[in-house]
C-alpha cells in the first residue's frame, strides 16, 4: 500500500482547483501597467519576394506606437536548429537562417513579416490593415516528392532540391540489410503517409515582452514548455541579451504537445518592441494564427519493407522516408525524424537487420517539429502496419507473429541494430495482459452481434516501444545535439520545516505539482500539503531543460530525488551532532532521524529549525541552512512499452468508422500516481485516434492551408471516443534512474494509430473487402468508402 | 471586430425601418454573422437585432400546420415541435451544440441558406411556406442556390408554416470537423405524396430528389429506392468527400430516412 499521499497514491491533482475555478494564471491573463499590444502581419501567400513594405500610413494611425518589419531584425541572429544531422555522404545539413521576422522572402502562409504595436489591440489591428506589403508571389512547393525532384522550385534560394539532409541509419549496416532482402523468402512492401497534424493546444501561444529601462533587465512571459531553453536560445543565438539580464516566465500553460518547446520569432519581437518603446508589449495569438504558425507535427511519406521467412520470422527491415520540415528548421525539427524515429525502427522486436533512410525536405508550409510522441509514433505506425500487412499476405495470426518476434524477458540489456540498448522490459507479458483485458476470446460473438446490425467489426493490434526520458547528454552530443539534456531541481527546506521544490521541468497540464509533491513527501515523511512545487520562472528555478519527450519524471524527478537525498544526508550530520551520536548510526525514516538501536530521535522539523537557527550545530564542519540542488543526467533513455488493441465498427455504406473499444496494456516502470498515468494514456489515445480517424493539416497546391479552422480541421471529441481500458500492472522498473520510472506522456499517441488502422482493415477483410490493403490516415468516412468501392 | 451600432426593435415595422439605413444588417442568432465580423470579414455599420420582437418567436399550431416564428431558437423548436412534428424537432435538436441551439434561429438559418445547413432540408421537404414582413414564399421558390434566397434586401423572415406530414425523418451525416451536414436528407410523407430534400450535397444548395419522391410515393419503403442513384455531377467535392461520395450518402440516407420515419 502506498503511503497516504505518497508514491503510488492516486492523489487528486492539486492544480485542478485553480484551473477548474478559473484561477489559473496564463500569459493572456497577465496585464502589466502601461502595456501596449502587438499584431503581426502574416504572409497570405506561401512563397513570395518582399519588394517593399510601406508602413507610413499605419504609423500615422491612432494609437500606433511602432511598426517593425523584417529589416529591423535583419542584423539579429537566427533561431537555430538544436541538432546537427549530417548526410550519409558526410555533408553538413543545410541550415537556412530563420529570422525573427521574414526578410527578403516569405516562405509559408502565416510567415510573419511585420508587427504593429499600438495602445490597444483594436488599434494595432486597424493599423495592420493599413500596412501595404508589395510581395511578388513565387511558385510554391508543397509536395515533398516534387520538392526533391524539381530543381527549379526552391524554398531557400541557396538550397537545391530542398533537401536539408539525407540521413542513413546505420549506414554501415546497409549492405547487410540489402543482402538479406535479396535472399528473403518473403518481402512485404507498404507505402504510407503519416499525416500532418496541427497541435491545437487549448491555450494559443502568447508572449509579453517587458523591458525595464531602470535596470536594463528584460522579462518575457511566454507560453513555453521549457523557459530556460527559450532563454538560452534568445540570449545566445537570437538577440544577444545576456542571460543574467533576461528572465523567462512560463506561468500556467494550457497544453503544448511539443508545440511550445520551441522559441518563436514573436517572442523576440515583443522583447525588441518593449526595448524600443520602454513599455511592456503583449501579443496573444488567435486560433487562426495558431493554425498557421505553430509548429506542426508528423508529415512523413514512407516506403517500408519487411523481409520474413514464410513463418513470419522477421529477417530484415528497410525504410525510406521523406520528412517534411516546412519552410524553416524549428528547434528540434532535425532530431524528430532521425534520432527519435530511425533509432526506434527495431520496435519491440528481434529484427536482426534494420536500415533507415530519411530525407528532410523543405517546403512552403509551416515548420514541422516534435508533436506528442515525436518520431516514435511515425516509427511505430510504419512497423505495425507492415507487420499486419505481412500477416495478411502470409495468412498468419497477427498475435502469434508478434509474440514470436518480441524480444524475450531474458534478453536484457538488449542492443538493437539501430543503436539503442533497451535496459529492461517484458513485452510478452503486456501482450498477454492485453489479450485478457481486451477480451479477445469474446470478439467473435461481438462481431456477430455487429453483423446483425449491419456493421463490420474489426480488431486491430499494435505493440509499441519508445525511447524517452530524454536523454544522456554525452550520447546525444556525439549524435549531433547542441544542448545537454539533463535536468535540475532545488529542494529548499524552510526554517519552519515546510518545503519549496524548484524544478527545471515544466507542467503544462501534466500534474507535476501533485506528483512531485507526492514523491518528496514519500521520501521525507513530510505531508504533501507542506510541499510546494515551483516551476516555470528562470529567476527562481535551476537551469533545467523543461518538459517534453516524457522526461519530466524520469529526468527532472530523478534530479529532485537526488536533491532530497542530499537533504537527508545533511540532516543526518545535523542529527548526529544534536543526538551526540556517530553519523553512521543515524537512520532516517518516516520523517524522523534516530540513533539506531536507541529511542533517541529528532524530527525533520527540529533538524530544519536547527539548520536555520544553528545554536547547537556543528558550524566548524557544516554550513547552516538546508537547501540542496542536484543535476541529473540520465545514463540511458527509458523504454516504456506496451500492447494496444482497438475494436471498430465500420458502416460499409457510408465508410464511417466508430471506435467501440480500446485497451492498453502498458509498462511504464514504477507508477507514481496511477490516476494521473491513466489520464495521460487517455489523452494520448484520444490524440492517436484523432490522428487515425479525424485530423489532417491539408495544404492545397498553392500552399494555402485548407484546414485553417475547426470548421475543417477535425479534433477528436468525447463522443468520438470509447471508454478506455487501461492497465499498467506489467511493470518492469527502469534500471538506471532512482525512481524506476519510464514515462507515460506520449505512449497513448504512439501505440494507438496503428491499432486503429489495423482494426479498420481487419473489419473490411472480415466483411469481404479483401482488396483493401491500406488506407492512409485519417480514415475519414469518405476515404474508407472510396477504398471499399475500388 | 470593427465598431458598429446596435438596435433592437420590438416590432417588425420598426425592424424594417431600421434595416433601411445605410450599412444596416439584420442580426438574428448571430451564429454565422458574429464569427464573420470577429474575423473582420464583415463590418456592418448597424446591427438590427431581430430577437426582440415577441410575435416572431415560438411554435404553435395554425390550421393543421405548424407555425414557427422566424426568431425561434433551435432549442425551442427541438422542445416545442416535438409532439406535433417530431422529425422537425429531431432536426433542430441536432444542429450544432447546446450553445448554438440556444442562440441560432430558424429565420437566420434560412436567410443565410448555407449549403450544409439542416433547416433548408426540412422546409423544402415539408413544402413549407416562408412568411416575411411583406409576402409568403413557397419553399420551392425560396431556395435559389448556395447562400442565395428569394429574399430582398431588408426583407425579414417572420415565420415558417410547416404542413404536418404523416411520417417524416431527418437523417444527417456529420461533416467530421464542423458537424454541419456533410449530407442530410429530410423525407416527409404526406397524403398527397412524398417529398425528399437533400442538403449538404449539391453545389446549388438544398434540392429535391424527385426521382426518389416518385418511387416513394408509390411505395414508402427503402426497397423502393434501392435501385436508384443520384448523379455526382453538381455535387460538392472537398476535403471531406468527393462528389460521388456525397451522391452515395444522399441515396443511403434517403433509405435510412424512410426506414426510420415516424
Amino acid at each position: 500500500m502506498p503511503k497516504d499521499g505518497g508514491i503510488g497514491a492516486s492523489t487528486v491533482r492539486r492544480e485542478d482547483i485553480r484551473f477548474l475555478t478559473g484561477k489559473g494564471r496564463y500569459t493572456a491573463d497577465i496585464n502589466l501597467r502601461g502595456q501596449a499590444y502587438a499584431c503581426f502581419l502574416r504572409s497570405e501567400v506561401a512563397h513570395g519576394r518582399i519588394n517593399r513594405i510601406d508602413t507610413a500610413e499605419a504609423r500615422a494611425m491612432p494609437g500606433v506606437l511602432a511598426v517593425m518589419t523584417g529589416a529591423d531584425f535583419a542584423a539579429m541572429g537566427g533561431n537555430p536548429a538544436g541538432w546537427h544531422i549530417p548526410s550519409r555522404n558526410g555533408e553538413a545539413m543545410k541550415e537556412p537562417k530563420r529570422p525573427v521576422l521574414a526578410h527578403g522572402k516569405v516562405r509559408h502562409v502565416g510567415d510573419a513579416y511585420a508587427v504593429v504595436v499600438a495602445e490597444t489591440l483594436e488599434q494595432a489591428r486597424d493599423a495592420a490593415g493599413a500596412v501595404v506589403a508589395d510581395i511578388t508571389e513565387l511558385p510554391a512547393v508543397v509536395d515533398m516528392a516534387q520538392a526533391v525532384a524539381n530543381p527549379d522550385l526552391r524554398v531557400h534560394d541557396e538550397i537545391a532540391n530542398n533537401v536539408c539532409f539525407d540521413w542513413g541509419w546505420i549506414e554501415d549496416n546497409r549492405a547487410a540489410v540489402d543482402a538479406a532482402f535479396k535472399t528473403a523468402p518473403h518481402v512485404t512492401t507498404l507505402e504510407l503517409v503519416n499525416n500532418r497534424l496541427v497541435p491545437n493546444a487549448m491555450e494559443p501561444r502568447a508572449s509579453i515582452g517587458d523591458y525595464d529601462p531602470g535596470t536594463g533587465d528584460y522579462k518575457l512571459y511566454t507560453t513555453s514548455q521549457n523557459p530556460h531553453l527559450s532563454r538560452l536560445l534568445i540570449s545566445a543565438f537570437v538577440m544577444g541579451i545576456p542571460e543574467n539580464k533576461l528572465t523567462v516566465i512560463a506561468p500556467d500553460v494550457g497544453g503544448g504537445f511539443g508545440s511550445k518547446i520551441y522559441h518563436y520569432g514573436e517572442e523576440a519581437a515583443v522583447l525588441a518592441a518593449s526595448r524600443a518603446l520602454n513599455r511592456p508589449v503583449k501579443w496573444v495569438a488567435d486560433r487562426s494564427e495558431s493554425f498557421l504558425s505553430d509548429a506542426h507535427g508528423r508529415d512523413h511519406v514512407t516506403r517500408i519493407e519487411l523481409a520474413t521467412d514464410l513463418e513470419g520470422n522477421f529477417l530484415a527491415l528497410r525504410t525510406e522516408t521523406l520528412a517534411n520540415v516546412g519552410a524553416y528548421l524549428s528547434n528540434f525539427a532535425t532530431a524528430t525524424p532521425t534520432f527519435l524515429h530511425g533509432t526506434l525502427m527495431a520496435g519491440p522486436y528481434r529484427t536482426p537487420l534494420v536500415y533507415v533512410n530519411v530525407k528532410a525536405v523543405f517546403t512552403n508550409t509551416a515548420p514541422v517539429d516534435a508533436y506528442r510522441g515525436a518520431g516514435r509514433p511515425e516509427a511505430t505506425f510504419s512497423i505495425e502496419r507492415v507487420v499486419d500487412k505481412m500477416c495478411r499476405e502470409l495468412k498468419l495470426d497477427p498475435v502469434a507473429v508478434r509474440r514470436k518476434n518480441l524480444i524475450q524477458p531474458d534478453q536484457y540489456p538488449y542492443t538493437t541494430p539501430v543503436g539503442l540498448v533497451y535496459d529492461t522490459g517484458n513485452y510478452p507479458a503486456t501482450l498477454d495482459k492485453l489479450i485478457e483485458i481486451a477480451d479477445f476470446s469474446g470478439f467473435e460473438a461481438r462481431r456477430a452481434e455487429s453483423a446483425r446490425r449491419g456493421k463490420l467489426r474489426g480488431l486491430g493490434l499494435s505493440t509499441w516501444i519508445e525511447a524517452c526520458g530524454i536523454a544522456p547528454s554525452n550520447l546525444v552530443g556525439v549524435l549531433g545535439a547542441r544542448v545537454g539534456l539533463y535536468d535540475a531541481a532545488t529542494v529548499r527546506v524552510n526554517a519552519t520545516g515546510n518545503i519549496s521544490v524548484m524544478t527545471g521541468a515544466h507542467s503544462h497540464g501534466q500534474g507535476h505539482e501533485t506528483v512531485f509533491a507526492q514523491i518528496v513527501s514519500d521520501k521525507l515523511g513530510i505531508p504533501a500539503s507542506s510541499i510546494d512545487i515551483v516551476h516555470g520562472d528562470t529567476s527562481k528555478i535551476p537551469f533545467g531543460m523543461g518538459s517534453y519527450g516524457s522526461r519530466s519524471l524520469a529526468v527532472g524527478g530523478s534530479a529532485m530525488v537526488k536533491a532530497v537525498d542530499k537533504i537527508i544526508a545533511k540532516g543526518k550530520k545535523i542529527a548526529a551532532h544534536m543526538l551526540e551520536a556517530a553519523e553512521g548510526d543515524i537512520v532516517f525514516e518516516d520523517g524522523k532521524f534516530s540513533v539506531t538501536g536507541t529511542d533517541k530521535s529528532k524530527t525533520f522539523g527540529e533538524i530544519a529549525f536547527s539548520a536555520y537557527v544553528p545554536h547547537n550545530y556543528p558550524l566548524e564542519s557544516l554550513e547552516p541552512g538546508l537547501e540542496e540542488t542536484a543535476f541529473y543526467d540520465p545514463a540511458n533513455f527509458t523504454y516504456p512499452a506496451g500492447a494496444y488493441a482497438c475494436e471498430v465498427e465500420v458502416d460499409a455504406e457510408t465508410g464511417r468508422v466508430e471506435v467501440v473499444g480500446f485497451a492498453c496494456a502498458d509498462d511504464f516502470g514504477n507508477v507514481m500516481n496511477p490516476m494521473i498515468v491513466n489520464g495521460q494514456v487517455h489523452g494520448g489515445v484520444a490524440q492517436g485516434i484523432g490522428q487515425a480517424l479525424l485530423e489532417a493539416a491539408a495544404y492545397d497546391d498553392n500552399g494555402q492551408l485548407l484546414t485553417g479552422s475547426y470548421m475543417d480541421y477535425a479534433m477528436p471529441r468525447a463522443d468520438d471516443l470509447p471508454m478506455f481500458t487501461v492497465d499498467h500492472s506489467c511493470n518492469t522498473p527502469c534500471t538506471h534512474n532512482p525512481l524506476g520510472v519510464k514515462g507515460c506522456g506520449e505512449a497513448g499517441a504512439i501505440g494507438s494509430p496503428p491499432a486503429v488502422v489495423n482494426a479498420v482493415i481487419d473489419a473490411l477483410h472480415r466483411g469481404g473487402h479483401t482488396h483493401v490493403t491500406h488506407i492512409d490516415m485519417p480514415l475519414t468516412p469518405s476515404r474508407v468508402w472510396s477504398a471499399i468501392q475500388n | 471586430m470593427h465598431n458598429f451600432d446596435f438596435v433592437k426593435p420590438s416590432s417588425v415595422a420598426d425592424a424594417v425601418r431600421a434595416l433601411s439605413a445605410e450599412g444596416a444588417q439584420a442580426l438574428s442568432g448571430g451564429q454565422t454573422l458574429l464569427p464573420t465580423m470577429k474575423q473582420r470579414l464583415a463590418a456592418p455599420a448597424v446591427l438590427v437585432s431581430l430577437t426582440g420582437i415577441a410575435d416572431t418567436k415560438g411554435v404553435s399550431l395554425s390550421g393543421g400546420a405548424l407555425s414557427v416564428g422566424g426568431a425561434t431558437t433551435h432549442a425551442v423548436v427541438a422542445q416545442e415541435a416535438r409532439k406535433h412534428y417530431p422529425a422537425l424537432a429531431d432536426l433542430a435538436g441536432g444542429i450544432g451544440d447546446p450553445a448554438v441551439r440556444s442562440r441560432g434561429t430558424i429565420g437566420g438559418s434560412l436567410a443565410n441558406n448555407d449549403p450544409s445547413a439542416c433547416y433548408p432540408a426540412a422546409v423544402l421537404a415539408s413544402g413549407a411556406t416562408v412568411i416575411t414582413d411583406r409576402r409568403r414564399i413557397a419553399a420551392d421558390d425560396f431556395f435559389q442556390g448556395m447562400f442565395a434566397t428569394a429574399l430582398h434586401d431588408g426583407e425579414i423572415i417572420t415565420g415558417v408554416l410547416f404542413p404536418i406530414p404523416e411520417k417524416a425523418a431527418y437523417v444527417k451525416f456529420n461533416q467530421p470537423a464542423s458537424r454541419f451536414a456533410l449530407t442530410g436528407v429530410f423525407v416527409a410523407k404526406y397524403g398527397s405524396g412524398v417529398r425528399v430534400a437533400v442538403t449538404g450535397a449539391s453545389a446549388n444548395g438544398v434540392f429535391r430528389w424527385t426521382e426518389a419522391e416518385r418511387a416513394l410515393s408509390a411505395s414508402f419503403t427503402p426497397a423502393a429506392i434501392a435501385g436508384l442513384s443520384l448523379p455526382s455531377e453538381g455535387m460538392i467535392a472537398d476535403l471531406h468527400g468527393s462528389a460521388a461520395y456525397r451522391a452515395n450518402l444522399a441515396r443511403v440516407l434517403t433509405g435510412r430516412g424512410v426506414a426510420s420515419a415516424h
